[in-house]
């Protein structure tokens, strides 16, 4: 059975503890977790979580039918192997940055659309809205560029299905 | 406008509750003054907020109706949740209340304050907490659907102080609508034709019911099917029941401490036909072993309980009883006489029967209840006594086993009694434990005499832990760590006396006969086969009071068959 990324677009009630009680699912059934975003809808009653994790086959159908359970969940929708539109949002801090590391940081933002939205003497901050996995590249190559001296932290994926071909 | 309070005892008597399992304190004063004087509901103070909810337990098992249990903040809500999780593993429909500190003090470590609703996130159905007045109608509603709807289990409602005592309306609604919770209803049609045609294909088809079969009162259409289509039944231990013991075509329970006809079946079948059951690991053994040649059929409420641990070919969502009915429009009496023959060589040549014990075996006072009571309700506890009873008990007429399958809960048996003899005053009771679990909450004993119920209990004392022991004798080099319950200080370190003999160890304690006497109850102490009648004749005079039956056993005496952990059904050890 495979091994793979996952995606699910969760509905749940908006009500206090909400959160605990999905996550605390996935850690109480040992269910690998790699992300999860939560926030309210048009609707506010209703908050939508975008979750992210890897997992075999049977385990993903057993991850559906235990959020499905779940009294607090309204709509569990799998959207692996649908198009979707899903972005992270990511900031990078460059500290320490001498004038040529500077143009480096610029360089780099060009070369790959991302934003600088800061500025100092010495850091850079940069925007970056990507998927998850861009993201990924994104931190390996500053990290790479600018050991030990960049800061980051990421907001987690959110995804919503894409609009059908059809309708255009 | 009412307070709260006043809503909650409206809300009681609209959903019928009888019999409230309640202890009182700080948080819980208020509501406990609401019921102040009713005459129609009856409220039960037992002595431990833990056997307070296994007799809930019990009453809701043995009655199908749902236990309710109102305790106090802090440490009375966190002693509710070994009970919790016994009953959401077992299915059982409980609706938990437990008050809590005032809004404005949550979280801020207040006396006798605990999150309830997020300690029992994962051991029960459905917990919330009412932070708003306005709700809390609507919210003791949904708990009450909840808890005995779709996979019934126990729901956690927390009331804070200022909801008991907010004012608002006294409304309690008739209805429910939840968008996340939608119990599956009805049968789908297509999945049942398709699991049927693989059943009439079958050359060796077996049916295994669960305790589903139990919880959604489908035993007669159960023995309605296996009498029509003459196909073998086996059942789990929660499921035991389901037919009766003496039908001929059922081969008794499988799994750990199933029969050696039952195991068998299950691992040469070609069609296994199951409904309501979890395939706990208790009941597969090795899994890559399990039901090798055979299709997996697999009837469910829970959608969540299908495909889980046995990778099921063919899944049904929906309630036992509704599939079975619907099953018998269609079956007919299926050709199999050589494998029906064959199971029942099984039966006959290896039935399940204790070897000889010194003084008294449990499976000649289990047999005695058999065959001396209408109907029994028995109650186990955990460890032997229970794995006795499931093997030899047999249920009949309206009779009942209530035991803690799932989780194993010692302390378990005496107040699920309790609650069963509450929910069924004109049942005889019975409640069977050893001699470590009955004191988990022998306290319960003052309950049973207050509130004046006749329940038996039978405490097969062999000094041990024995299931523990049993392993340890078998697996672990009769290293008996910790489970002898004679040990004293005075001990010497890695005593293996019980091998030896058990003259020099010491006196047991506590003497349950005089303990007995101090609750005013009654105790009597048996030790040959021989005086099985006279203790239950002694027990039956008492009609308003509790009588212990101490019935000293071999402690060496195991619980046969077995099969060891991670080994496949067909690696049975029959002694």
């Amino acid at each position: 059975m495979e091994v793979k990324k996952r995606w699910i677009s969760l509905y749940v009630e908006n009500q206090i503890g909400v959160l605990a009680k999905i996550s605390g699912m996935f850690a109480a059934k040992s269910y690998n977790l790699d992300t999860l975003t939560v926030g309210e809808t048009q609707d506010p009653s209703v908050s939508r979580m975008t979750i992210g994790l890897t997992s075999d086959d049977m385990t993903f159908e057993q991850i559906k039918k235990q959020l499905n359970r779940n009294v607090v969940v309204i709509k569990v929708i799998d959207i692996s192997e649908v198009p979707i539109h899903k972005k992270e949002l990511l900031y990078i801090k460059v500290n320490s940055c001498s004038d040529k590391d500077k143009s480096e940081v610029f360089r780099i933002a060009q070369a790959f659309s991302l934003d600088i939205i800061d500025y100092s003497r010495n850091s850079v901050l940069v925007q970056c809205v990507k998927t998850e996995d861009k993201n990924n590249d994104m931190i390996a190559l500053f990290n790479k560029t600018f050991i030990n001296r960049i800061e980051v932290v990421r907001g987690g994926s959110v995804a919503i299905e894409a609009l059908s071909l059809n309708d255009r | 406008m009412v307070k709260g309070t006043e809503l909650f005892v409206k809300a009681l008597r609209a959903e019928g509750v009888d019999t409230l399992f309640a202890y009182p304190g700080g948080q819980a004063i208020d509501l406990f003054d609401a019921l102040y004087g009713i005459d129609d509901m009856e409220i039960i103070i037992p002595r431990h907020e833990q056997a307070l909810i296994h007799a809930a337990d019990g009453y809701a098992r043995s009655t199908g109706k749902t236990g309710v249990c109102l305790v106090t903040s802090g440490p009375g809500a966190s002693n509710l949740v070994t009970g919790i999780a016994t009953a959401n593993y077992d299915s059982v429909p409980l609706v938990c209340f437990t008050g809590q500190v005032p809004l404005g003090l949550l979280g801020n470590d207040a006396f006798q304050e605990v999150d309830i609703v997020g300690i029992t996130n994962s051991i029960c159905k459905y917990s919330v907490t009412v932070r708003k007045r306005e709700d809390l109608g609507r919210i003791i509603k949904e708990a009450f659907y909840i808890a005995r709807t779709g996979r019934p289990g126990p729901v956690v409602v927390d009331l804070p102080k200022d909801i008991q005592n907010g004012m608002g309306s006294d409304v309690y609604p008739d209805e429910v609508s939840m968008r996340g919770y939608k119990p599956s209803e009805g049968v789908h049609a297509g999945q049942l034709k398709k699991a049927l045609a693989e059943l009439k294909k079958a050359k060796k088809p077996l049916f295994l019911a669960g305790g589903g079969v139990n919880i959604a009162g489908a035993n007669e259409s159960m023995k309605k099917l296996v009498d029509i289509t003459g196909i073998p039944v086996i059942t789990t231990i929660m499921g035991k029941g389901a037919v009766p013991c003496s039908h001929s075509l059922y081969l008794g329970n499988l799994g750990i401490h199933g029969s050696y006809a039952a195991n068998h079946a299950v691992n040469e079948c070609d069609v296994l036909f199951s409904i309501g059951t979890r395939f706990n690991d208790r009941i597969t053994g090795k899994i890559s072993e399990f039901a090798p040649d055979a299709k997996i059929i697999h009837i469910d409420v829970d959608p969540a309980s299908i495909s889980k641990n046995i990778v099921v070919d063919i899944p049904i969502v929906a309630d036992a009883k509704l599939a079975i009915d619907k099953m018998l429009e269609y079956v007919t009496p299926m050709k199999i006489s050589k494998w029906v023959e064959q199971t029942m060589e099984w039966k006959q040549k290896y039935p399940i029967k204790m070897k000889e014990c010194k003084g008294m075996s449990p499976e000649a006072v289990i047999r005695y209840i058999n065959e001396n009571f209408d109907s029994p309700i028995v109650a186990t506890d955990v460890g032997q006594n229970q794995l006795w009873t499931t093997q030899y008990f047999e249920p009949s007429g309206n009779g009942k086993l209530l035991t803690s399958g799932g989780l194993g809960t010692m302390g378990y048996g005496l107040p699920a009694a309790l609650g069963a003899k509450l929910g069924n005053p004109g049942s005889t009771v019975i409640a069977i434990s050893g001699d470590g679990g009955i004191q988990m909450n022998i306290q319960e004993l003052a309950t049973a005499m207050v509130y004046g119920l006749q329940v038996i209990i039978v405490i097969l004392n062999n000094g041990y832990l024995g299931n523990v022991r049993q392993w340890q004798e078998l697996f672990y080099g009769k290293r008996y760590s910790g489970t002898c319950l004679k040990y004293r200080k005075s001990c010497e370190k890695n005593c293996q006396k019980c091998a030896a003999g058990e003259e020099k160890c010491p006196k047991y304690i506590p003497d349950f006969i005089k303990l007995a006497e101090s609750y005013e109850a009654h105790g009597i102490r048996i030790f040959k086969e021989e005086d099985i009648k006279k203790a239950f004749d002694y027990a039956m005079q008492f009609k308003d009071s509790p009588t212990i039956i101490e019935c000293i056993i071999d402690g060496d005496a195991n619980v046969f068959p077995m099969v060891p952990t991670g080994k496949g059904l067909s690696e049975i050890i029959m002694c």
